[in-house]
């Protein structure tokens, strides 16, 4: 388990000890509410969702657990649970929740659990020892911003820590991780918040009929977001499973786009693509041998890169048009066009790298070549390259693409070198430099792992 | 709007004539309001532009027409605070929507069908002991019951009058209506959703007022938006996965868009044999999918003119498992898979990959078969030209029990009849064509593969 994953759990479960061990000591305040919370806690777990990007989400069992953490009333009487018994609360439902999905097999989603108790507690451990002062009772707009901002700062603890174990696992950049994060979170962010306000609210007048009905406005929200979350991840496995026509094709070796799509999305993340275009490249990736099919002969060997440029080139447009025809991957489509393209044009390399202008005529350049990516890495792999040459995620396919044509499935660390060795000479026009850097790291992380 | 029936015009006029009387009428004998004038009047302004705000800005599901909106939590909180009257004045407003596109008849049917709808649910209410007007601490939980008979009836009105309608549009409508069944139980669930908002806006109104409103609109915006994406993706998913499809067949001249038609034809018979809306979304794709498999046959074996060997029979009779093999990581329902699997077996029993007979053939196979072979015989093949419609239902027919079920092939023929069938048009292959183009057809009937007697 990653050091990032464990610190949390570390820090959820010495905070649910101890909720728990207080509450137990001090008995539960109002038991009813609790467990008429705790159950609707124990619902959402259940209901879990996963959001794109592998991730998982539980906006009832989240609203439930702010809810009780902000509720100043239930039914007219004050409610006057501590910030510990919140989060004993919060704690016991989920588990109670996530029971069944151990049960049907499923991961229990521990790293998942942790992070919105830790969100809910800290709105507790706010909210809590205010909600007894006057000021909030009579006056519901204070109310209703301090709650506000609770919520919205809870949601980005939350989300921070998220990201955090994210860069950690996935080897992403803890920035750009941060706002994959927030982008995917918003929207359910804000309709667990809103919700989660209107339970407090709502409770002081309907009692604990507010939770039923505060539930089903969620749910529809959850239908819609697990529809969404089911055709992105149908439509990632059905581009997958076709990609491999070109295999069963006899037009590429067998397993060649996805192994290519892996390394691609590898090393895209660790250039610091967001989760959009990492998806896009993907696609790309995926689909970048599909103009093959309208060849009428898979070309002997089949490896793109053997083939002479004008093959290449061909098999290129013809993929951008296939895929263009879907008239919504246009830029897959510009993608998969450019990916036959030298990173540099020749004749136009007038920078620094003037030392490398022999670099296909021996070895000799090869010192240069790998210091080289260091300093002209970042510069070239910026988001927005729009500028000359070919865009990035064609940069990143085609290396992607070459290093897998001479390496193949084989694990063999040699043949790696060897690969990573003839790419780094051809960094002068043919590869990107910053790309074919990340790529040896990508693949220097893979091997001694596998070993 | 000009190609509507009589009896929809008809049907139109009735419903707007309806909701112009009972408006007129409830107006008239509406003496005495529970609350102040001007604070229903307010009630009545605010719950009218958050109507026309929902409206406005509705979520299309693969059409215009059956574009659908969150207004009902508005219609509701009118029912609850503003009576049937008030209800149904806020259906009204709809005539003012801000949809583009919109034509005059569509707008007046669509406000007579809410006006309707919402002072059917404002009576229920009252006639089940619900209090109008804004709810109090004592209101709860005794309006509860009222109110959730109340937003059953919104909906039954609601789309009963608009499946009306819907019924009575011409066949690309009721294809699309077809469709609409898929999302019919997210539809149901949503309606659910947007109820118990209503009632929600009423509650909250007498502690915060406007502000209830706006709180109360976020997880709706939101499960919107997540609807709004859903059928854009879904859009596009089915938008790309026919590019595909289409690159797998450019391999071959005369099978172009034949992955289409049969997804079409497959679908078209789903629904005349009455299958589960669900359903016909998979075998649709099944239908699409179902010859991917053909590109592990070598081009020669496909463009041979003589009779085949039996490795390269064997070769051609191989490709529905490797289309299973492609498409088997997909989560798609099973059925969709054994379609396609076993898209090539014969009733008799004497097809492949397995041989399957009768009932044993799965029921996706059995459709898809039927709509591959129709297909493949109206359109040109290099050995012969496209058969007339009624030439290759005559052909379906002589087939039918020993290659096809009996029971699709009078159920395509009765679907065919009512929904009609575009013919391929390419005739001619252009002369720069760079793909081949097979000398036999493996879905054609008619024209049996040959084979070398093996001596």
């Amino acid at each position: 388990m990653d050091p990032g994953q464990l610190l949390l759990l570390a820090a959820a479960g010495m905070l649910l000890v101890a909720a728990v061990a207080q509450t137990a000591a001090l008995g539960l305040t109002q038991p009813r509410d609790a467990v008429a919370f705790g159950a609707l806690i124990a619902f959402g777990e259940l209901l879990r969702l996963s959001l794109p990007g592998d991730r998982e989400a539980a906006p009832i069992g989240s609203a439930g657990g702010l809810g009780y953490a902000l509720v100043l009333q239930i039914g007219f009487v004050p409610a006057r649970q501590p910030a510990m018994q919140v989060i004993a609360v919060t704690a016991v439902g989920m588990t109670v929740g996530a029971l069944p999905h151990l049960a049907a097999g499923r991961p229990a989603g521990v790293a998942g659990m942790a992070s919105r108790l830790l969100a809910v507690a800290f709105v507790a451990f706010v909210f809590r020892p205010l909600s007894g002062l006057a000021m909030l009772s009579m006056h519901v707009w204070v109310a209703l911003t301090v709650m506000a901002g609770l919520v919205v700062a809870g949601w980005f603890a939350e989300c921070l820590i998220r990201a955090l174990i994210r860069a950690d696992a996935l080897r992403a950049r803890f920035r750009v991780a941060l706002v994959d994060e927030i982008r995917v979170q918003w929207q359910l962010g804000a309709a667990v918040g809103a919700s989660a306000m209107l339970i407090a609210l709502a409770a002081d007048e309907m009692g604990l009929v507010a939770l039923a009905i505060l539930i089903a406005p969620l749910l529809v929200t959850q239908v819609a977001f697990r529809r969404y979350a089911g055709i992105r991840s149908t439509y990632l496995q059905t581009v997958r499973a076709l990609a491999r026509v070109t295999e069963v094709g006899g037009y590429v070796e067998d397993g060649h786009s996805h192994r290519v799509g892996r390394l691609a999305v590898a090393v895209g993340r660790e250039l610091g693509m967001n989760e959009p275009d990492l998806l896009e490249l993907e696609y790309a990736a995926l689909m970048h041998d599909i103009g093959q099919l309208s060849l009428p002969d898979p070309i002997p060997g089949g490896a793109t890169v053997l083939v002479s440029p004008e093959d290449q080139r061909r098999i290129a447009e013809l993929g951008a048009s296939v895929i263009e025809q879907a008239g919504v991957l246009d830029r897959v489509a510009e993608i998969v066009r450019c990916q036959d393209r030298p990173w540099r044009s020749t004749g136009s390399g007038s920078t620094g790298s003037g030392s490398t202008g022999s670099g296909s005529t021996g070895p000799g350049s090869t010192g240069p070549g790998s210091t080289g990516p260091g300093s002209t890495g970042p510069g070239s792999t910026g988001p927005g390259s729009t500028g000359p040459g070919p865009p990035v995620g064609s940069r990143i396919i085609r290396a992607a693409n070459a290093f897998d044509d001479l390496v193949g499935g084989s694990t063999d660390r040699d043949r790696t070198t060897a690969a990573l060795e003839r790419l780094r000479l051809d960094t002068a026009t043919q590869y990107d430099p910053g790309v074919v850097e990340a790529l040896s790291k990508v693949a220097g992380r893979r091997h001694p792992a596998r070993m | 709007m000009g190609r509507l029936s009589r009896a929809a015009w008809l049907y139109m006029a009735a419903v707007l004539t309806a909701a112009a009387v009972l408006l007129a009428c409830s107006i008239y004998l509406h003496r005495r309001l529970d609350l102040g004038v001007s604070r229903w009047i307010l009630i009545l302004l605010v719950l009218a532009i958050l109507f026309l705000v929902c409206d406005s800005t509705p979520t299309t599901l693969t059409s215009r027409q059956s574009a659908w909106s969150a207004s009902s939590s508005a219609t509701l909180a009118a029912v609850v605070m503003l009576g049937p009257l008030g209800a149904a004045l806020v259906g009204v407003t709809s005539l003012l929507s801000m949809r583009r596109g919109l034509y005059v008849a569509q707008r007046a049917f669509n406000a007579a069908m809410y006006t309707l709808s919402a002072f059917a649910a404002g009576q229920t209410y009252l006639t089940l002991g619900g209090t109008v007007g804004v709810p109090q601490k004592s209101s709860f939980p005794g309006i509860i019951a009222p109110f959730a008979a109340a937003a059953a009836v919104h909906v039954v009105v609601n789309h009963g009058l608009l499946s009306g309608m819907l019924l009575l549009l011409p066949p690309p409508e009721s294809a699309r209506r077809a469709r609409l069944g898929v999302h019919l139980p997210l539809l149901l669930v949503s309606d659910l959703g947007f109820a118990t908002l209503g009632l929600l806006i009423a509650a909250l109104w007498s502690l915060v007022s406007i502000f209830a409103a706006v709180l109360v609109l976020i997880p709706l915006f939101v499960a919107r938006w997540a609807i709004g994406q859903f059928a854009a993706q879904e859009r596009a998913y089915d938008a790309t996965m026919a590019a595909l499809c289409q690159a797998v067949e450019t391999k071959d001249f005369y099978t172009r868009g034949h992955s289409e038609r049969v997804s079409r034809g497959a679908a078209m018979l789903a629904r005349q044999v009455g299958m589960h809306a669900e359903r016909v979304e998979a075998i649709r794709y099944a239908g699409m999918l179902h010859d991917v498999g053909k590109l592990g046959v070598p081009t020669k074996v496909l463009q041979k003119t003589g009779p085949l060997s039996e490795e390269e029979l064997a070769a051609i009779q191989l490709h529905p498992m490797r289309g299973l093999e492609i498409v088997r990581q997909i989560g798609f329902l099973e059925e969709a898979l054994a379609g396609i699997m076993h898209h090539h077996e014969r009733v008799d029993g004497k097809g492949y990959p397995l041989g399957l007979a009768g009932d044993e053939i799965p029921e996706f196979a059995r459709v898809i078969a039927v709509a591959d072979a129709f297909d493949s015989m109206t359109s040109t093949r290099s050995y012969r030209g496209a058969r007339r419609i009624d030439e290759a239902i005559a052909e379906l027919r002589k087939w039918s029990g020993t290659q096809f079920d009996p029971v699709l092939v009078d159920a395509f023929v009765r679907a065919l009849d009512r929904e009609g069938w575009d013919r391929p048009d390419t005739t001619v292959v252009p002369p720069g064509f760079a793909g081949g183009m097979s000398a036999q057809d493996h879905d054609d009937p008619t024209a049996p593969l040959r084979v070398v007697e093996s001596r």
